[in-house]
């Protein structure tokens, strides 16, 4: 965004950084950035809160009557909760199945309403909603052993593959969801910590990087810091 | 007591060490006009892009224009380090257009621009083709579109 902010001002346009990562901004020195200590991934703070976002807006805004170079901080931490979503997880229905594959079954009603609803979905890169089970019944055998030059993934790319099964199951528990809203790692703590495909995901992770994939097949796959 | 970072801290933390494009001699463009006459537009590294629009590659260094009336948007950013919920619940704690549009209708601001647009924030790390290709292309898409300020949003 730095970078941007640079080129653009060149051109003759004047710009606000809203920055994420305070560091960075400070090496970079855009023309004015506002500094959000905000969860990553949501740079007005707080959704669905129309009037926390116009706060930060008119935060940026007045830097434009700065005359050099201009990093402020919002005066608001938010910190990103990483308890798990309060989310029902459908109950086993076919045993003859592997968990997580009974599981994505179980999700579809959620996800087609979630999907209705907003028009849109980010299931696709790699994948549609009708290959999620059974990319994790691949998933399920890598993590059993399967050796993945032997066991083909539907859509191929592991990456593209992870980031359809995590956004399905994200919509579907949004729609599912009760309680707080959740916190900037919540439904990913969810993701990774209560559901099945979750757990898959990362054995099955863990099973590539056993076998000498190559780093960036695995890695990625899942948040860094998991 | 568990001590593992939370995922911000250790990609803040990530981010901090990280080497950075170093830009000499940065230029510095003074508003010429008040806010309340001024054209705003958004552009992020969301990687957003409508359904209709070629989705992003991985490294994909080109932009997507999308137009003051899209609502049905689809986040194409390939890192799975940051929180995309938040996204699916309200876009605007992204791309805030709606609260531009109540800004323009309060009359804060002068006038929404009638494009936006989107880079995918994974860049290669010299952010070279964005410095010297697609960041000016972009650049001169917004001042045709009579652009003044523009809102940067990252994720």
């Amino acid at each position: 965004m730095s970078t941007l902010a640079h080129v653009f001002e060149a051109a003759g346009l004047s710009t606000i950084v809203l920055a994420s990562m305070k560091e960075v901004a400070e090496k970079m020195v855009p023309p004015r950035a506002l500094y959000c200590e905000f969860p990553l991934g949501r740079p007005l703070g707080r959704p669905l809160d129309a009037s926390f976002q116009r706060d930060v807006l008119d935060r940026a805004f007045a830097l434009l009557t700065a005359d050099g170079p201009i990093l402020e901080s919002h005066p608001e931490i938010i910190e990103s909760d990483e308890t798990p979503l309060s989310c029902a997880i459908p109950p086993r229905f076919d045993s003859s199945l592997p968990p997580p594959v009974d599981e994505a079954q179980g999700l579809r009603a959620a996800y087609d309403r979630a999907v209705a609803k907003r028009g849109t979905s980010a299931v696709g890169r790699a994948i549609d909603a009708d290959a999620v089970p059974q990319a994790l019944s691949v998933l399920h055998r890598w993590a059993q052993g399967a050796s993945f030059a032997d066991v083909a993934l539907p859509g191929k790319n592991t990456i593209a593959v992870a980031h359809d099964i995590r956004s399905y199951y994200t919509e579907a528990a949004l729609e599912l969801a009760t309680g707080a809203m959740p916190g900037g790692r919540s439904v990913e703590a969810w993701f990774h910590e209560m559901t099945e495909a979750g757990k898959t995901l990362m054995a099955a992770r863990t099973s590539l990087q056993d076998q000498q994939a190559p780093f960036p097949m695995w890695f990625y796959m899942a948040p860094g810091h998991r | 007591m568990d001590t593992t970072p939370s995922g911000d801290a250790a990609m803040r933390a990530f981010g901090a060490n990280q080497d950075v494009p170093v830009f000499d001699d940065p230029a510095f463009t003074v508003m010429t006009k008040p806010l309340k006459h001024a054209r705003v537009a958004i552009v992020t590294s969301a990687a957003l892009h409508r359904p209709d629009q070629e989705r992003y590659t991985q490294g994909d260094v080109r932009y997507r224009a999308i137009d003051r009336t899209d609502r049905d948007l689809v986040m194409g950013h390939w890192s799975p380090n940051f929180d995309h919920s938040g996204f699916q619940m309200d876009l605007n704690v992204v791309y805030p257009i709606d609260r531009l549009e109540e800004l323009a209708s309060d009359g804060v601001i002068g006038d929404v621009a009638p494009r936006h647009f989107a880079f995918a924030g994974n860049q290669p790390d010299t952010v070279s083709e964005v410095r010297l290709d697609t960041g000016p292309a972009c650049a001169q898409e917004l001042i045709a579109d009579g652009v003044d300020v523009v809102i940067l949003t990252p994720v």
